[in-house]
Order: structure tokens, then C-alpha cells, then sequence
């Protein structure tokens, strides 16, 4: 009997546990939606902050979270599917291979802050740059490299030995044969974690801080000239993105409404992540619908 | 064995081993293929048929762990030797696998890869070769409406015909078939047979089968393995009325298998 | 066998042959110079984390090297006042700030994470994978500045309000990491759960256990180590995570005292003060030397998860 009455408030206490993480979930939600629904209106999206008075806008630290995740991919995820193929196809197994598996686990586990600091001594410091979009890029390539290898080598191991053996058995060479034919085969997968990496790369602050800086100069956003001190496209321009602002409005505000700010900030950095997150599920289930309804 | 046939040889090999790390798969093989026929390979599982058939354009060189030893010569050429280019090996001596495997392209584009690849870009060069490639693998008339339809919408047994006539537009000297027709239904792989049957006045073709009636309807030698051993090779005719072996006559007969 | 001709007849070649010898350059260059560049992006990889662990280590042992701390003083002194007249570099209450917030949040979120890895692996496993495991993932996605401000505007308040205390405190610190290393553990304990065979399961069952006993004494017994390894991962997340801590910790310079009193880790002490002092200071070089702990504090929990890989293994 005892062991009847455990096992029931054990299915109690477990159900309890599970009904508590989805309520926590949705509550946090809840709450940062409800908080900042009010925020979200065209004026607060576009306009810039304003550091003394209320009524100041996200306009630029959006811009520069999008145009970061731009930069970031577009350095991160050659390396990181350079490096995938290597460790799919080429790696062989030996102590050298085992090094580099290593150091993608030591990668992969860095606390962002220390990826942050490593930023601020090379892209900022050594370099001479100062604080830079383009620093500010490169270190999140380094928090977001070990994923992206992961990801692509699992996605390139996914796809069949047969398609590679066809390729092979006709001739084709094999980085060809990796390039036209296992990695296209590969690309659902790639792409839904890229995605992920994504909403990594768009709430990420900690690295930032020291990298792309906490402020961003006026920008003027009629000069697109990639030189200028105030294009909003120029890389070597410092730029607080959406995240540390964030961090930055409750750590330093001054203006009386900065509790606002954050709270729409809030909201939009969610809603954002939420699509990230929701888009790599539809694609991941589109691919494997296409994939499997065109075969019979 | 026949010596002194009039056909030319195409493919000889001399005492080949094959290993798999420690495991002895192939055991010191000699054989002659002769050029345009038909020659079956034969065997229960695991008899070193495919083994040996893969050692033909070096697939083998895929698994790490595989060896092979003794001289493979294909027109005259040691297949093995450093000068050999592999890549351009593979496209003389092309290769069907067991299961259909179409890249997860187009039909158009499954055949039009390859030669694109080697060298033929001009469209209207690539359009003639599919027709003509998939009008020998008589796919044609099944496909010409839907040819950019994903390769992976057709039947099983279409699949592996679009997979021949892939191997075909390489316009290769020699065609490897691994048993192509034995994930397939009675009525695709008579298809894939009479296919077979008419590839042969322009190919040399060697297929290994595990169906016994099949090799004795489609080639005009055999060769009969048996644990890594080349127990016989003559006339099919010869081996499925009158071998010279008793293993031979034993797996004839369905005695093992 | 005397009419087999022997190797290569060079003399007699036909079209065939020759195009078995004929190589295409530009195909060959492509294909060892794609090789190449796939190895050199691997490379990187390495190259980086030997820059990373040289350059930190080069700058954070300065403290020792060329400002002349004691590194025995460093680590066991409690007294932290590097703009003091004399300074004083003992960086204990950090490091005790960032082991007690790390403990609490394991301590929170480890029976809560394996507690939600059972029931989706073994009570409910349909609702599990339909429900609790998206709810997961979206956690796992939110990013820590969001975590950190909700604690400070829900939690801090509440702890003020409910205990009459300042509410920025260790207490706000390990829920707020709880919740952000809950995702973690639950997923990565949850696969460990489902690589348990089913014979076990049934075994126990036929010999008239209950599904908790089974649970209990058969499943967690066998899928021991993964759970471990589930929990040092989420440890090793919360010990290096540093906004979310920071924005609700309280960044008092003092030992830990009790779970309702402001504190600082090592994270937070370095993202405060690392942009206000100066390149090459003393101060300065004490901030590397933190952010030097926290690597080998990385280090160290990669080790203990390799251990417990090979118990597993082992198994």
C-alpha cells in the first residue's frame, strides 16, 4: 500500500513540477509582453533615445542588433560550416582531430564574459579599433563558432552515405562532391540552427559590452557611405545594441522613464527571439514535409 | 578456363586481395572480363562479390580501413598505379548501386550534374544528353513532362533507372551494377533486365545478382564466389547445366545460400 | 596464366586508357585547395582557444608578475580595496559570492529539472514532447538581460516587500539562475533518461515494482551519471553567467552573510568595474586576474564533465 500511495504523490509532485515550468514560461511572457505592449508603436521603434527627458525611442540600438546579426553570420557562418565539413568529412581519427573536438567543447563553454574580455584585448585593444561593430562581430563569431560547427557537422553526418557514394562513383571530386551534393542535402539543418544561433546573437549583451561599446554615435540615417563617423553602416563605429541597452538603461538611466524604455526594449528583444525560435520550427518542419512528401 | 575466345578482354585481375583491417574479403582472385558481355558475379552473402566489384572502380578507397593487393587492369592500365586519375577512372567505369540513389535534385539535374561538372556547359549539349541518356535507361516517355520534378517523387524502380541512366550520360566503357534489382518488384526489375540486355551491345556489364534466374537470363559468363574465393568462371550456360565444381553445383541446386 | 600481360603496357594505349590517366587541373586545385580551407577553418578553432587562454593568462597573472600581490593573498583575502591607501586585492568574497549563487541555483534547479525530465521521458512522455519540450527550448532562447530585468523588476521588489530587506540579495541571484540553467539540466537529464534500455524498465516492472520504484531505483540508478553531467553543465552556465546575476545580486564587496544580503561574484565585479579603471593599472590587472578564474573555473568543469563522460562510457 505504501508503495501504491508513493507512487501516486510522485506523479503528483512530478505533474506539479511540469505545470510550474509552463507556468513560469508563460507568466514570463505574460509579463514582459503586457509590460511593454504599450511601448510598441512606430515612434518608439524608430526614434533615437534621449539621454535626460522622457519619451525617447529604440530606433538606433535596433538597427545596430540587426545590422550586428548581418555582420556576425555573415563571418560566422563561412567559418563555421568550413569548419563542420572538416570535422564531417575530412577530420581523421587521431590525437589532432581529438584537440580540436577539445577546443570546440572549451569554445562552447566559455562563460560570454570572458569571450567579451578576450574581444575587448585583441579586436579592441591590439587592434586599435576602439570599440567597433566589426569587434563587436567578431566575438560573438567566437561565442556562436562552436555552435554553428556542431550544427553543420551533425546536418552533414545526417545526410546519407549513399548520396555521397553516387557523387563519387561518377567521378565528381570529393570537395565537390561535399559542396553540390552533401551540403544541399544538408541545408535544412544548417539553416534551422543558424536560426537559432540568431536569437543567440540578437540577446546577447555580456560580450558586447566591451566590444561594440554602450553607446552608439547620432547617426544619420540618409548617409550610407560605409566611411562616414555617423552611417549607420559603417562597421568601425561603436553600437549599443538592443540587449545592452537594456542592461544599461537599469544599470545607468537617468531619464525618468527609463523603466519604459526597458520595458518595450523588453518586449521587442521577446518578440524577436520568439520569431527566431518559432521560424526555425516551421522551417525545420516545412524542409521535412517537402522532403519526405515528394518521395513515395 | 577459356583461353582462347576470340572476345577481347576488358577488365583482368591478377591474385587481388582485398582486406577489411583484419578481415581477408577478397582471397587472390584472377579473372578475365571480356569487353560488350555480360558477367555475373554470384554468391551467398558475404562471399566477397560486391567487395570485388567495388574494388573495380575503387569505391573501396571510400572505407579507411580497406586493402587491396595485386594488380586490377582495366584496358591495359593498372587502376591502382599513382598515375591513374580517379576521378576520370570512375567515369570509365561507371557504377549502379544496390538502393536507388538519386540525388535529392531534379530528374534533369540528377543526370545533367556529372557531365556539367566535367565539362559540358553548353545547355543545348546537356539537354540532347538527358534525353538520350534517359531514352536508353526508357525512362524517357515516363519522365519528359515532370523533368524538373524533384528525383525523389518517382517509383522505386524509376529511381533506379534514373540512377543507370545517370551512370550512362558518363558515357563510361564499363558498367557496375551491385545488385540493382533486388530492392525492387517483379515488374521493375524485369524493366531493369531488359535494360541490361540492350545496355550490353555498347557496354561491358558486370553485375552481381543474388537472384540465380537472373543471371542465368542476362549474362553470357558467371562467376561463382564462395567465401572471398573464386570457386568458377565460364559460359553461364556451362555453370547453371554443368559445373565443374561441386560447391558450384551445390549452390546451383539451392543445396546452401 | 603466361598470356596475363603484367603491369602497365605503356606502348599500347587506347582512348580509353588515356582518359584514365589524364587529370583536370582546375579540378584537382579546387579539390585539395577546398580541403584546405575546410582544415584552416578547424584550425581556427584552435587557434582561438590558445589565444584566448594565453592572452587572459597573460594579462591576469600580471597582478602577480608585475604588481607583486601574493597569490595566496589574492585568493583567501577577504578585503577587497584597490583604490585604498594601502590596497587591498583579496578577491575571497567574490569567489565565495560566485560558488554560493552557483550552488543555490543547482540546488533549485536540479530537483525541478530532472523532476520535469522524468515526467517527460517516463510519466507523460506525449505532452512532454508536445508541450514541455518547446516550453524548454523557448527558456533556453531568452536571453539573460531579459532574466536579469524581469528579476529586477518582479523579484527584487518581492523579496523587499515579503522580508523588509534591500531584495537585491543571493536569494534573487539563485532564482534568477535557476531559472536560466533549468533548461539545461531538464534536456540534457531528460536524454539521459530516454538512453536507459527498456528491458530494465520492464524487468523491474514483471517483478511487481510500481512505476516510482522502477523510476527510482532503476532508471535514475542507471541514468546516475548523465543526470550529474546535466547538473555540472548548468553549474557551469550559472558560474559564468554575469548580467543577469549582476542586475540582481546587489554588488556588495563583503563575504556572503545570508540568503536575503546583497552580494557580488566574480562576473559581476569584472562587468562593473572592468570600463571604469584604467588599462594597465594595478586595479585593472586584479579585474584579468578574475576573469582569469573564470576560465580556469571552465576549465575545471569541462574536466569533471570528461570523468563523468567516461563513467558513463563505462557503463
Amino acid at each position: 500500500m505504501k508503495a501504491r500511495l508513493m507512487d501516486r504523490a510522485a506523479t503528483v509532485v512530478l505533474t506539479l513540477i511540469a505545470v510550474l515550468i509552463i507556468g513560469t514560461l508563460v507568466g514570463l511572457l505574460g509579463f514582459i509582453l503586457s509590460q511593454g505592449w504599450h511601448k510598441l508603436n512606430l515612434d518608439f521603434l524608430t526614434s533615437p533615445p534621449d539621454i535626460v527627458n522622457a519619451g525617447g525611442g529604440i530606433g538606433p540600438q535596433l538597427f545596430n542588433s540587426l545590422y550586428l546579426l548581418v555582420l556576425t553570420m555573415l563571418i560566422a557562418l563561412p567559418l563555421g560550416i568550413g569548419a563542420g565539413i572538416y570535422m564531417a568529412e575530412y577530420a581523421p581519427d587521431n590525437k589532432i582531430t581529438q584537440f580540436i573536438r577539445m577546443s570546440i567543447e572549451v569554445l562552447s563553454s566559455l562563460p560570454s564574459i570572458v569571450v567579451g574580455l578576450f574581444g575587448l584585448l585583441v579586436f579592441v585593444n591590439m587592434t586599435g579599433w576602439g570599440y567597433t561593430l566589426f569587434g563587436g562581430a567578431l566575438a560573438l563569431t567566437v561565442f556562436n563558432l562552436p555552435l554553428l560547427v556542431r550544427v553543420t557537422e551533425d546536418a552533414l553526418r545526417n545526410v546519407p552515405r549513399s548520396q555521397k557514394e553516387a557523387s563519387l562513383a561518377l567521378g565528381i571530386t570529393k570537395w565537390r562532391t561535399i559542396v553540390s551534393v552533401i551540403l544541399p542535402a544538408a541545408l535544412p539543418g544548417i539553416i534551422t540552427g543558424a536560426i537559432l544561433a540568431s536569437g543567440r546573437v540578437f540577446g546577447e549583451a555580456a560580450a558586447l559590452l566591451f566590444t561594440a561599446g554602450m553607446s552608439s554615435p547620432n547617426l544619420d540615417f540618409t548617409d550610407f557611405s560605409m566611411n562616414s563617423t555617423t552611417s549607420p553602416l559603417n562597421p568601425f563605429r561603436p553600437a549599443e545594441t538592443l540587449a545592452v541597452h537594456i542592461w544599461k538603461v537599469n544599470s545607468e538611466g537617468l531619464t525618468p522613464d527609463a523603466r519604459d524604455v526597458a520595458d518595450g526594449a523588453a518586449a521587442v528583444l521577446i518578440i524577436a527571439v520568439l520569431l527566431f525560435n518559432l521560424s526555425a520550427r516551421w522551417f525545420g518542419n516545412w524542409v521535412y514535409k517537402k522532403m519526405t512528401s515528394g518521395s513515395n | 578456363m577459356s583461353v582462347l575466345t576470340m572476345q577481347e578482354t576488358i577488365i583482368q585481375t591478377n591474385n587481388v586481395n582485398v582486406y577489411y583491417g583484419e578481415k581477408h574479403a577478397v582471397k587472390n582472385i584472377s579473372m578475365d572480363i571480356e569487353k560488350n558481355s555480360v558477367t555475373a558475379f554470384i554468391g551467398p552473402s558475404g562471399c566477397g562479390k560486391s567487395t570485388l566489384l567495388r574494388s573495380l572502380n575503387r569505391m573501396n578507397d571510400l572505407v579507411p580501413s580497406c586493402r587491396v593487393e595485386g594488380s586490377i587492369i582495366v584496358d591495359g592500365i593498372d587502376i591502382n598505379s599513382s598515375q591513374v586519375n580517379i576521378e576520370s577512372l570512375r567515369q570509365v567505369v561507371g557504377m549502379v548501386f544496390q538502393r536507388a540513389n538519386p540525388f535529392f535534385k531534379s530528374i534533369y539535374e540528377n543526370i545533367a550534374f556529372a557531365p556539367r561538372f566535367h565539362g559540358m556547359t553548353n545547355k543545348r549539349d546537356l539537354d540532347e544528353l538527358v534525353e538520350s541518356s534517359l531514352r536508353k535507361a526508357a525512362l524517357w516517355d515516363e519522365v519528359k513532362d515532370r523533368l524538373r520534378d524533384s528525383a525523389l517523387s518517382l517509383s522505386g524502380g524509376q529511381q533506379q533507372r534514373l540512377c543507370i541512366a545517370r551512370a550512362i550520360a558518363m558515357q563510361p566503357t564499363i558498367l557496375l551494377l551491385d545488385e540493382p534489382a533486388s530492392a525492387l518488384d517483379p515488374i521493375s526489375t524485369m524493366k531493369i533486365e531488359e535494360l541490361v540486355m540492350q545496355l550490353k551491345d555498347e557496354y561491358t556489364i558486370v553485375i552481381v545478382t543474388h537472384n540465380l534466374h537472373q543471371a542465368a537470363r542476362i549474362s553470357e559468363k558467371t562467376a561463382f564466389f564462395l567465401m572471398g574465393e573464386l570457386i568458377e568462371m565460364d559460359e553461364t550456360g556451362k555453370i547453371f547445366t554443368s559445373p565443374e565444381n561441386e560447391k558450384t553445383e551445390a549452390y546451383i541446386s539451392g543445396r546452401f545460400g | 596464366m603466361s598470356h596475363r600481360t603484367e603491369g602497365v603496357n605503356t606502348e599500347r594505349q587506347s582512348m580509353i586508357a588515356q582518359k584514365m590517366l589524364t587529370t583536370n587541373k582546375r579540378q584537382k586545385t579546387e579539390n585539395i585547395s577546398g580541403k584546405t580551407i575546410a582544415m584552416i577553418c578547424a584550425g581556427l578553432l584552435v587557434i582561438v582557444v590558445l589565444s584566448i587562454t594565453y592572452f587572459i593568462a597573460s594579462k591576469g597573472l600580471s597582478t602577480f608578475f608585475v604588481d607583486g600581490v601574493s597569490f595566496k593573498e589574492f585568493l583567501t583575502h577577504d578585503k577587497w580595496d584597490p583604490e585604498g591607501e594601502p590596497s587591498a586585492y583579496g578577491v575571497l568574497p567574490f569567489i565565495l559570492g560566485s560558488f554560493f549563487v552557483t550552488a543555490l541555483a543547482a540546488l533549485i534547479a536540479a530537483p525541478l529539472g530532472i523532476g520535469a525530465a522524468i515526467f517527460m521521458t517516463e510519466i507523460f512522455p506525449g505532452f512532454g514532447k508536445k508541450v514541455l519540450k518547446p516550453v524548454i527550448e523557448l527558456l533556453v532562447g531568452i536571453p539573460s538581460v531579459v532574466y536579469g530585468y524581469v528579476g529586477l523588476t518582479l523579484l527584487v521588489p518581492f523579496i523587499r516587500e515579503q522580508f523588509d530587506v534591500l531584495g537585491f540579495s543571493l536569494l534573487a541571484g539563485g532564482l534568477v539562475l535557476a531559472l536560466m540553467i533549468l533548461p539545461t539540466i531538464t534536456s540534457v537529464a531528460a536524454d539521459a533518461i530516454e538512453a536507459v534500455p527498456q528491458d530494465l524498465r520492464n524487468a523491474s516492472l514483471a517483478l511487481g515494482a510500481t512505476r516510482w520504484q522502477t523510476i527510482w531505483n532503476v532508471v535514475l540508478h542507471s541514468a546516475l551519471p548523465g543526470c550529474l553531467t546535466a547538473i555540472v553543465l548548468g553549474m557551469s552556465r550559472a558560474f559564468g553567467e554575469a548580467l543577469a546575476v549582476q542586475m540582481v545580486i546587489g554588488n556588495t564587496t563583503k563575504l556572503p552573510g545570508g540568503l536575503l544580503e546583497p552580494i557580488s561574484t566574480l562576473t559581476s565585479g569584472i562587468t562593473l568595474n572592468m570600463g571604469n579603471t584604467i588599462q594597465g593599472t594595478p586595479y585593472n590587472n586584479a579585474l584579468w586576474s578574475m576573469a582569469l578564474l573564470l576560465l580556469a573555473m571552465s576549465f575545471i568543469f569541462i574536466v569533471i564533465l570528461r570523468l563523468l563522460g567516461r563513467k558513463r562510457l563505462a557503463k
